[in-house]
């Protein structure tokens, strides 16, 4: 490591290590997107886990912060695994079928970026939960 | 670089490795290996998380997931079942034990709600091995900030008008303090920070600088600048061991990013920081003798004036601060002095970091806002008395403070209200008791505590307080009278009055308040040579109660002497004259048919 000669040297070297940390700060902070990815056996047997890197990855890349991956459980449509489900605050989540890595970075582009649905890939545009 | 998508952050505060959390460390590394996961998930060991009644503690990030009291064995259930498969182990989740419900989010705990983190906001969050982390947490943003766009006037004037007042105990105001050491010219100056800590069963300090200890050295640089100090010594006992290894990294990795040393930032600012360690005498937190002992003299006490801001280590003007306050001074710059005025009351503005332990629930460590009630800190964060049993008081300040009682439970926490009441805020112990407290024994404590760190300068403090302890012991034994109740009041408030330092100043305190609240206890003890919450050995005797007593000789069993006569099926008696009081009876009948009396 070399010394910081002045206070843009130490901002730059924030800024790179402010990536790494926004994972946490993100899970707390109050307008945060959530992408669920399905992670049961069935899910990771079709290639949820790859899926899951690509959106990490495609996040990163596009520099977005306000997103938090996670995985979750079965979601019940097995044979239309891998199974995403994109949650906006205060919006009926989506949930995307046969998600591969391309499809993705197609999510995290148009629906997270853009905030365009992935129609051909929708497998319901809502399901309301009974908490 | 790796592209995590989680993180599990583990409690590596001194209280969660000691039950085991490294060792958890260990496997779920091992864990995340073994299933080919380790680009994806990170290990992150922070400082503590405060709620230490139920570490070690394990939070996985990003889905705001808070497991407790993890063990080991857990790893891989953990890594498979919650990494892995997205299910949460319900299981380790904390169950609130009110409502009985499982409680996932460490913002659903109430332990963590009337809470507000300013001096612990890293702690449990970042890394505290690595400076990165703490750099994106807004790590010495506070120091660029005063170094190029404050004069020195300015960095007082904004610690002078937040209000902060000395964390260390005794609340004197952080900005005043500075612009003291700032007017008395000299070439060189120091800045301490004051890292001793040696109220028994405090922990803030230490949590501090093992949870963030680069939030301590950004403080002392500002300190510096603003008073003109180029050197800054950080005084912490040597029984600290955490804690030093991890300012030790802190301060390596400040000084190859050019944060501390020469030229910081180019702005030609000089300033370094050197540890100094204590033998862990409660004395040397008193800052004279704090400051005689880092000049290689015994950690004795002198008198003030001239005070260290005029005359201090190597006799040049020094400004000795506490840990906990320099943790506030970052946020008050980043932040602004107007936005610390808005938490806290008027005159205590901020927050008070405090140990609980005692008799509760939650033990831990919890900042709460200043103004805050003991009521809402005891019941609400530490979810009310062990076992349900009784408050009976609460004792702050430590061996320097005094007990509260129930009627002063809804008094909000400040520096002049707890003064107010015959305690004070001190360095933030906080011990609860219950029903099952003989407070007689409380000030015995205490007292033996202060008996045994007074350093011997003064008569009144040396002799004194021996006196005051052999007093305590004669009522505790049942030979008090009367006349010696009278005789503690008196002789304690001449130790006060005549005592150089703060130590022998305070130290009948705990006395002195116990009497005044709880003078019938003491009565019984001198005039019926009774403890009436049994704890004083002389005095109680124990007795079986026949209609409970099924006969079952296990007491008889068990009795040393043996002093228990009785048959099979028959009540049992215990001969008084043989019984040694040790209790060994009380302890096995599982009948509840023993009693303390
Ligand atoms: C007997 C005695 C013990 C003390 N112990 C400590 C201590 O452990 N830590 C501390 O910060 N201040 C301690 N103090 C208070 C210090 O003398 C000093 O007031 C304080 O460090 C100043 O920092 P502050 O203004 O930031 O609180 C003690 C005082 C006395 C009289
Ligand atoms: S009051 Fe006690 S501790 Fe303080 S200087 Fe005197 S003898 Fe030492
Ligand atoms: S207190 Fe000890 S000595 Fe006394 S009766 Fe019980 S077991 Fe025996």
């Amino acid at each position: 490591m070399s010394k910081l000669k002045s206070i843009e040297e130490l901002q730059k070297i924030r800024q790179a290590a402010k990536d790494n940390l926004d994972l946490r700060s993100t899970a707390e902070s109050e307008d945060r997107i959530i992408i669920r990815v399905g992670m049961a056996t069935c899910g990771i047997a079709s290639g949820a886990r790859t899926t899951m890197n690509a959106i990490v990855d495609e996040l990163r890349e596009q520099n977005i912060t306000n997103v938090s991956v996670t995985q979750t459980g079965c979601m019940g449509y097995c044979a239309e695994e891998p199974l995403v489900e994109v949650v906006f605050k205060d919006k009926p989540s989506v949930i995307y079928g046969h998600v591969d890595a391309q499809r993705g970075r197609e999510i995290v582009n148009e629906h997270i970026k853009n905030g365009r649905l992935l129609q051909n890939a929708i497998i319901t545009k809502s399901f309301e939960k009974i908490d | 670089m790796n592209n995590y998508r989680m993180h599990l952050l583990v409690c590596g505060g001194t209280g969660c490795t000691s039950s085991d959390s490294l060792k958890l460390v260990d496997e779920l590394k091992e864990s995340i290996e073994k299933h080919g996961i380790s680009n994806e998930v990170e290990v992150v060991i922070t400082g503590c998380f405060g709620f230490c009644e139920k570490g070690p503690i394990l939070k996985v990030y990003p889905d705001d997931v808070f497991y407790v009291t993890v063990k080991p064995e857990d790893a891989e259930e953990i890594v498979e079942e919650h990494v892995i498969k997205g299910r949460q182990v319900e299981r380790l989740l904390y169950v609130e034990p009110n409502l009985k419900v499982k409680l996932e989010g460490q913002k659903d705990l109430p332990f963590y709600k009337k809470q507000i983190r300013i001096a612990l906001r890293n702690c449990g969050f970042i890394n505290p091995e690595d400076i990165n982390e703490c750099l994106a947490a807004d790590g010495y943003q506070a120091l660029a900030k005063c170094l190029c766009e404050m004069s020195k006037e300015e960095v007082i004037e904004t610690v002078i008008k937040s209000g902060l007042r000395g964390r260390g105990g005794g609340g004197f105001p952080t900005g005043l303090k500075w612009k003291y050491t700032s007017n008395n010219a000299s070439d060189v100056k120091y800045i301490i920070c004051n890292a001793d800590e040696g109220d028994p069963g405090a922990f803030m300090d230490r949590s501090i600088l093992e949870g963030d200890p680069h939030s301590v050295l950004e403080a002392m640089a500002i300190a510096g600048y603003a008073i003109g100090a180029e050197h800054g010594y950080i005084y912490i006992r040597a029984e600290y061991p955490l804690a030093i290894h991890r300012l030790e990294i802190a301060i390596t990795q400040a000084r190859e990013l050019g944060l501390l040393g020469i030229d910081i930032l180019g702005t030609g600012f000089n300033f370094d920081v050197e540890l100094r360690y204590g033998a862990g005498a409660f004395v040397c937190g008193e800052e004279t003798a704090l400051i005689h002992s880092i000049e290689g003299a015994r950690g004795e006490p002198s008198t003030k004036p001239p005070f260290p801001a005029q005359c201090g280590v190597w006799d040049k003007p020094t400004c000795v601060n506490n840990v906990e306050t320099l943790a506030n001074i970052p946020p008050i710059f980043l932040r602004g002095a107007d936005w610390f005025r808005t938490i806290g009351t008027e005159k205590s503005p901020g927050t008070k970091v405090f140990a609980l332990a005692g008799k509760v629930n939650n033990v831990g460590l919890v900042e709460v806002p200043m103004g805050t009630t003991l009521r809402e800190v005891i019941y609400d964060i530490g979810g009310g008395i062990k076992n349900n049993k009784e408050f009976k008081a609460v004792q702050t300040g430590g061996p320097s403070g005094g007990c509260i009682t129930k009627e002063n439970l809804d008094i909000p926490i400040d520096y002049e209200s707890l003064n107010s009441i015959g305690s004070m805020m001190g360095s933030g112990g906080m011990i609860v008791m219950d029903e099952d407290n003989c407070m007689v024994n409380i000030a015995k404590y205490y007292l033996e505590f202060t008996k045994e760190e007074s350093c011997g300068k003064c008569t009144p403090c040396r002799v004194g307080n021996k006196r005051l302890l052999e007093i305590l012991d004669k009522i505790t034994q049942g030979n008090g009278t009367e006349q010696d109740l009278a005789d503690l009041v008196e002789l304690g408030e001449i130790i006060k009055d005549t005592s150089l330092c703060g130590l022998g100043q305070t130290a009948p305190n705990p006395v002195l308040s116990t009497l005044h609240y709880f003078y019938d206890e003491y009565l019984a003890h001198v005039r019926e040579k009774k403890c009436p919450a049994a704890v004083c050995e002389s005095l109680l005797s124990y007795i079986i109660l026949p209609e409970k007593c099924v006969g079952c000789t296990a007491c008889a069993k068990v009795c040393p002497v043996p002093c228990i006569l009785g048959e099979v099926k028959k009540t049992h008696v215990i001969d008084q004259s043989k019984c040694i009081k040790c209790g060994a009876c009380y302890n096995t009948c599982k009948f509840s048919a023993i009693a303390k009396r």
